[in-house]
């Protein structure tokens, strides 16, 4: 019986001085960073790794965080998602990390959420899109700084029938895994309810990484469908955009949508013709219509290019609009803890009543985690001062237009979406300036 | 299913199993000889694709003729192809030819992961494509449906090309007769004053060269990124073991199959077009275990 009290005494106090130094300024805030090095992914993972280290550094050099300067470690989401996750704990629970930036892939998301509700630990989804993740299960210590699947599929849905309000077929080439088949589903739940006439010709889903889509390509010349919508990324859409490009399909007359085409533009050159809907998951493009010329973005797009020679992509943006997230909700934090320190729930609280801005507009914060993120669609216009295909005809979605509200869910939302939102006059729309 | 679209998914699935054909055919052919399963095949596929763009970007920034561009795919598959093999065999594949067959697996999926980190510190993690070769040739009209000339006629013409001239070398020629000796039995072959040696050597390049023209043909069509050695890793294996582990004729017919199966599934069934190559190579494994051309193995005691 003493041996218990003695050990519950010293449990209570290592507990509390534990929580006492959660509460005392660290030296370093240290963050882990899960982002794809290796695989497929890294497109994405890279430039974004690229864009954490040159703004961590920025960050650090006006002072850091609430004074305290940000130290981050990156974790490879490409080593699969069961090594990820002992990587994740170890971070956590060897080297103390309680703010974690994760993760790219959807998948990875799934995984992360729940752990980092179980082991009290921040964690800023940073780029993943699944909607299920945030509507499916509430949790505390989880937020995401960007939009999600939902937001942008129903804006990319809005921006086709604004654009082309009269076509009668659809046909769709995804990547044959959860983002290829959900984003699908929420595309055609919503162009249903909003154009329940529209017939789908085809409906194909080529592996992840196939390096070959003449097939698919042979069934939509023979079926001449009025829409094609091709939500794949990466190398796969570069494939695939150059072989339809090589065997005539983008003269057709066909509308192409690729809704995470802005990720592709400078690499695809001149192989991507103009008049393609192009979306980039969110309000964010280094010629973004409204934020262009903040002296901010533009120092962020030179810097960027002197450092990685691209013009910087979503995943870039969605890493940016991670850190400032991060950096305002702890900062809020401070100011509500009287100036002191934030536990890791006091600023997971924080970030769910926040505004802030990176380099597209205002992103909101909701109670349920989730931020809501103008979408940014347009069409490709071939200019002069660019080697590469620009978006014109541009087009800004209130996140909140496009959003599943808090408490329901995305497939039963989605199908209550009415025609009267094509008439608001909240959708501003730019040209190529 | 109308008779026009017939010919299309006949037209997709050969233009296909070409390549496949082409990768399959230097993986059998190495097995074959020196009875190892070589994992780091995929990323002589990769290396071919990425070297072949690289030339082709150097062919475009020099101003050279583009006519080059066609020939230097052969080049690049070649230069790189003979070179990586040379590499593994010299500081792996012979050591280790006596080991484990795990052993061997194991070895050489290492020399795949150290490839593919190397190709990443080479070519970065970006796309890389280069298709002015594919818009050189030009493109020709198939009931309504426009194919480029380079995937309609000369992937298959080089895939039927490769296979004749090996059939042809492996048969006529004293050379290829001794690589066809090492293949049934090494020690037996030595035996008779066959330089081993030199014949697994020689065998290992010509394997390397193939699985890099492999790469090399695709890289005007295809966008070459990380991982895509391990996607082709998989698939070719997939077709040298329908085919039969070291049957030329084996891999050709399971390619075909492969690749024909798999356009036909995605004007009639998209949904299985993922699974097809493995659906086959269940399908046949279970009524022949050794593969569509396995021959009587002589037991050796």
């Amino acid at each position: 019986m003493k041996l218990l009290k003695t050990l519950t005494a010293i449990a209570v106090t290592t507990l509390a001085s534990g929580f006492a130094q959660a509460q005392d300024k660290p030296a370093e805030l240290k963050i882990g960073i899960t982002t794809f090095t290796s695989g497929a992914a890294s497109v994405f993972g890279v430039p974004a790794k690229a864009a954490a280290e040159l703004l961590i550094e920025e960050m650090n050099a006006k002072g850091g965080i609430g004074g305290v300067k940000v130290a981050a470690t990156y974790i490879d989401e490409g080593i699969g998602g069961d090594k990820l996750l002992s990587e994740y704990r170890r971070l956590v629970q060897e080297q103390g990390v309680r703010t974690m930036l994760s993760a790219i892939s959807s998948g990875n998301c799934n995984i992360v959420a729940p752990v980092a509700e179980d082991l009290k630990v921040l964690n800023v989804m940073w780029d993943c899109g699944t909607e299920k993740v945030l509507e499916e299960k509430r949790y505390k210590y989880v937020v995401r700084t960007q939009a999600n699947a939902t937001t942008e599929m129903v804006a990319t849905v809005l921006y086709l029938l604004k654009t082309k309000p009269n076509f009668s077929t659809i046909a769709v080439v995804n990547q044959d895994y959860a983002w290829g088949r959900d984003s699908w589903e929420i595309f055609l739940n919503t162009l249903k309810a909003l154009k329940p006439d529209v017939k789908v010709v085809a409906e194909m889903f080529p592996k992840l990484g196939a390096s070959d889509f003449s097939t698919e390509i042979s069934r939509l010349q023979a079926l001449r469908p009025d829409v094609v919508l091709n939500t794949s990324w990466g190398g796969d859409l570069d494939t695939f955009v150059r072989q339809a490009a090589q065997r005539g399909l983008f003269t057709q007359g066909a509308t192409m949508v690729l809704p995470l085409a802005e990720s592709s533009l400078e690499r695809l050159g001149a192989t991507l013709p103009e008049g393609v809907i192009v979306g980039g998951r969110g309000d964010h493009y280094f010629l973004h219509p409204e934020t262009k010329d903040e002296p901010a973005h533009k120092d962020f797009v030179a810097k960027f290019r002197a450092k990685t020679g691209s013009y910087p992509i979503y995943p870039t943006y969605h890493m940016a609009q991670a850190l400032v997230g991060l950096k305002t909700g702890y900062e809020s934090a401070i100011k509500a803890n009287g100036g002191k320190w934030p536990s890791s729930e006091q600023v997971a609280e924080a970030m769910r009543k926040m505004e802030f801005k990176a380099y597209g507009r205002t992103v909101t914060m909701r109670e349920d985690g989730q931020g809501l993120e103008a979408q940014l669609l347009g069409t490709t216009k071939r200019v002069a001062q660019y080697p590469f295909a620009v978006m014109d005809k541009m087009m800004l979605v209130p996140a909140d237009l496009v959003t599943t509200p808090v408490g329901q869910k995305s497939p039963a939302w989605v199908k209550t979406i009415k025609a009267d939102l094509l008439n608001s006059d909240r959708l501003k729309t730019y040209d190529f300036k | 299913m109308n008779a026009s679209l017939f010919a299309l998914a006949l037209m997709d699935g050969v233009s296909y199993a070409a390549l496949l054909f082409l990768v399959a055919l230097g993986l059998t052919l190495i097995f074959g000889v020196m009875r190892i399963l070589n994992i780091a095949h995929g990323s002589l596929y990769a290396w071919g694709g990425y070297f072949a763009a690289t030339l082709g970007m150097g062919i475009a920034k020099f101003g050279l003729s583009p006519m080059l561009g066609l020939p230097a795919l052969f080049v690049a598959a070649i230069v790189i192809g003979v070179f990586l093999a040379t590499v593994l065999e010299f500081a792996l594949l012979r050591h280790i030819l006596d080991k484990d067959p795990i052993l061997q697996l194991l070895v050489t999926f290492a020399a795949f992961m150290v490839l593919e980190d190397l190709q990443r510190m080479i070519w970065g993690v970006q796309p890389v494509f280069v298709s002015d070769v594919v818009t050189q040739l030009g493109t020709l009209s198939v009931a309504g449906v426009t194919y480029t000339r380079y995937q309609l006629l000369l992937l298959p013409t080089v895939a039927v090309l490769a296979f004749l001239g090996l059939r042809w070398f492996l048969g006529g020629t004293a050379l290829g007769r001794q690589i066809t000796a090492v293949t049934h039995h090494r020690e037996v072959a030595t035996a008779m004053g066959v330089n081993t040696g030199r014949v697994t050597w020689l065998t290992i390049a010509v394997g390397g060269a193939l699985g890099a023209l492999g790469g090399a043909l695709a890289s005007p069509t295809t966008s070459f990124t990380p991982g895509i050695g391990a996607e082709m890793m998989v698939l070719s294996f997939a077709v040298v073991a329908t085919g039969g582990l070291g049957q030329i004729g084996g891999a050709a017919l399971a390619a075909l199959m492969i690749g024909l199966t798999r356009s036909f599934a995605v004007y009639l069934m998209p949904e299985v077009e993922v699974l097809v190559p493995y659906l086959i190579m269940v399908g046949v494994l279970l009524v022949r275990p050794e593969g569509l051309f396995s021959t009587a193995a002589a037991r050796r005691i």
